[in-house]
């Protein structure tokens, strides 16, 4: 008689006592009606001013008192479930589940030979966003690039126009102007088939970030106020700077971090009760010497895992860049600072990931980085899944059959079970020193630029139907010209 | 005696970065009919220069550095003033002059104000504009006190743009030539740089400190 199999344990790192998470939320809360917050968008004011808060009016200052904080936090949901662009497969944001997608926004991209960092283009936006798509470990896409070859006014809408075209992957994205958000929201709504339907199958996570301490601009604002009116999740970035922009003590940056995205949250729920928020973050530990904000240090990484913490007692989705390095070539450091951030982060249990991929604080992409941090991400997936009681008893009876020369390679039970044990790298190096030799001595970013490449040359991602791909380049060639561009990248270089 | 001891506490107060301590010499200095040049000059600078070498020999870090120009500047409140009364100011063109900012529809300020104090405490003349500055106070303030540099400081990519536009105000109305423009923020590179006719950017404040002095051929 087998005994009922045990469940596998979670896998989980906790930082902060339950008594240290309620002071955290209680200073915030305080500080919120005490010293208040700067709201400079005229609408969100109006929002706070209607619910009875204080504003003082001269500069934008608002006191947030604690009811009008409960009052919220009981009607932003605890989840969000996002779908693919054909509204299929769906991937829940909430509880302890995890998924990563690439770092977000950045300037320049790492040249395939890792020589040199340079502007991307639409060409590499198309490379980065299809990769993306293949990469198994990815659950999401993120509009990850800015591209220089249309006018930085449209280039937020550019993104997102280029990543729905080539991956059905959810997307976390967010507008550089206000202006911005109408054409963008079209575009999904025409993918999902209408804004109603977008709503209920939201497809994308809009980013909006307070300017610490204690502040939410005019676009910030708008962005986190157009999205709750379509009921699109707004990811709360609050970026605090330890020393700098944020009190040292990773605690008293906590208490800001919770703030700004609790003042974030108010406003999304004053826009639309019951709009969903997650609470997410950029925070960094600031270089004293270099005046720099590490993503790889320990402290960035610490301070994410406890807010997370404090947003998993107030019963929110979570967020958090982790899984990416200050490194500005694939090298140890760019291995290890990722590979630290993804397990940790997987470990806390934190929603969304944003990072692979990303480096040079926040600034650069890389393609081949990215195929390695998809695999760092695989190696997190396997921790998270444990441990598991695969039979009863576990091996005992096992010995019986091998008894005669405990051979395991042929027994039928390795056989069974190893693919599920058991994870096969593509890119970590499991060679023979001489087979290693033999294949040409590689690193692992060589190994990577050979996947990347493959993957780029076999990889076909799923087409949008031609009505939604006409709606879409509809509005993305209205949004252009508005700003001067009178042709699409793309369509010029079909033309030519 | 006492003239010396108190030169060498005006010294020690901006090594140590404390700024009400500064201010409380630099009265004392005036009070006791001290030149103001040389309460500068034989009191404050050397303290100010000392933290940059702490700074240079990786003994002080920028909260140690940030105190020392916060107190250098503590002291100058207290002495512009009197310099402006004595006229010793006027042909003074010793210390390179550097206007800086946070381009319009910008609200962060932090890179910007590091430089701003790395400069002053390097014994550049700052007049910091604060965050969301417009073209035109930029180069008003500009011509107001004959700066040697303008720097312009972004943190988004949208308002990035403000550079390119306050650099082609300035070829409208005739004023390129007369400023070096400094571009800096966490989306910009050198390349941007470039592309807009800046004549310089830095990735950091310490790394816009060399490059003024770069482009001021070592007058510092």
């Amino acid at each position: 008689m087998s005994a009922p199999l045990l469940p596998a344990l979670r896998p989980k790192v906790e930082l902060l006592s339950r008594p240290f998470i309620e002071q955290v939320i209680d200073e915030a809360i305080v500080l919120l009606g005490v010293h208040g917050v700067l709201v400079e968008n005229e609408d969100a004011l109006a929002l706070l001013r209607d619910a009875g808060q204080d504003v003082e009016a001269s500069r934008g200052r608002v006191f947030i008192k604690r009811e009008l904080v409960e009052q919220c936090l009981r009607t932003a949901p605890s989840s969000v479930t996002l779908y693919d662009r054909q509204g299929r497969e769906s991937r829940f944001v909430g509880g302890d589940e995890v998924h990563f997608d690439p770092g977000s926004a950045a300037v320049t991209i790492l040249d395939s030979e890792g020589a040199k960092i340079r502007r991307p283009e639409t060409a590499d936006l198309v490379r980065f966003v299809r990769l993306t798509d293949a990469l198994p470990h990815l659950h999401f896409q993120s509009t990850g690039l800015v591209s220089g070859d249309v006018p930085e006014a449209v280039a937020d809408v550019y993104r997102l126009y280029i990543g729905l075209l080539h991956s059905t992957k959810p997307v976390v994205t967010g507008t550089f102007r206000v202006e911005s958000f109408a054409p963008m929201r079209d575009m999904l709504a025409a993918v999902r088939g209408g804004e109603k339907a977008l709503a209920e199958k939201p497809l994308a996570i809009f980013d909006a970030c307070p300017s610490p301490p204690l502040k939410w601009s005019r676009l910030t604002c708008q962005s986190l106020l157009d999205c709750s009116r379509a009921m699109i999740p707004s990811e709360l970035i609050s970026m605090g700077m330890t020393g700098a922009t944020s009190p040292v003590t990773l605690a008293g940056t906590l208490v800001q971090h919770t703030a700004e995205n609790l003042a974030g949250l108010v406003i999304c729920q004053l826009a639309r009760p019951g709009a969903p928020v997650i609470f997410g973050g950029s925070p960094s530990s600031f270089d004293m010497r270099k005046g720099t904000t590490p993503m790889g240090a320990m402290e960035t990484m610490m301070i994410d895992m406890s807010y997370a913490q404090v947003a998993k007692r107030l019963r929110l989705p979570t967020h958090a860049y982790m899984g990416l390095s200050d490194a500005k070539v694939n090298d140890s450091q760019a291995g290890l600072e990722t590979g630290l951030g993804a397990v940790l982060a997987a470990l806390a249990g934190i929603n969304v990931v944003s990072g692979a991929g990303m480096m040079n604080f926040e600034s650069c992409q890389s393609l081949e980085k990215l195929a390695i941090d998809d695999e760092i991400c695989g190696m997190a997936y396997r921790l998270l899944r444990g441990v598991a009681h695969r039979e009863d008893p576990m091996a005992v009876p096992l010995y019986e059959a091998v008894a005669s020369d405990t051979n395991f390679l042929s027994h039928p039970h390795t056989r069974k079970w190893y693919r599920q044990e058991h994870s096969f790298p593509s890119l970590a190096d499991r060679d023979t020193y001489d087979a290693w030799v033999d294949l040409g001595k590689k690193t692992m970013a060589d190994r990577a630029a050979d996947r990347v490449k493959r993957i780029l040359k076999e990889h076909q991602p799923a087409l949008l139907p031609d009505d939604g791909l006409r709606a879409l380049r509809d509005i993305m060639t209205r949004a252009g010209r508005k700003q001067g561009l009178m042709s699409l990248p793309l369509d010029r270089r079909a033309e030519k | 005696m006492e003239r010396d001891e108190l030169l060498s506490k005006m010294t020690d107060a901006v090594i140590n970065g404390l700024a009400s301590e500064a201010q409380t010499l630099a009265r004392r200095g005036i009070s006791l009919g001290l030149e103001p040049t040389d309460i500068i000059d034989r009191g404050f600078v050397p303290g100010i220069r000392r933290a940059g070498e702490l700074w240079e020999t990786g003994d002080y870090f920028l909260p140690e550095l940030v105190s020392s120009a916060e107190a250098m500047k503590a002291a100058m409140a207290v002495l512009q003033p009197e310099l402006e009364k004595s006229g010793a100011r006027k042909e003074n063109r010793s210390r390179p002059r550097v206007v800086i900012g946070t381009v319009e529809g910008d609200i962060h300020d932090i890179g910007k104000n590091l430089v701003a104090a790395l400069l002053a405490a390097n014994g550049f003349e700052v007049h910091d504009l604060g965050a969301n500055v417009n073209p035109e106070r930029f180069l008003d303030k500009a011509l107001e006190v004959g700066a040697d540099f303008i720097g312009l400081s972004a943190l988004l990519t949208t308002t990035m743009l403000g550079q390119r536009r306050f650099l082609e105000k300035l070829s409208e109305e005739g004023h390129r030539g007369r400023f070096k423009i400094l571009v800096g923020g966490a989306p910009v590179t050198g390349q941007w740089a470039s592309d807009i006719g800046a004549d310089g950017y830095a990735e950091n404040a310490v790394a816009a400190v060399s490059l003024c002095r770069k482009l001021m051929g070592e007058r510092t």
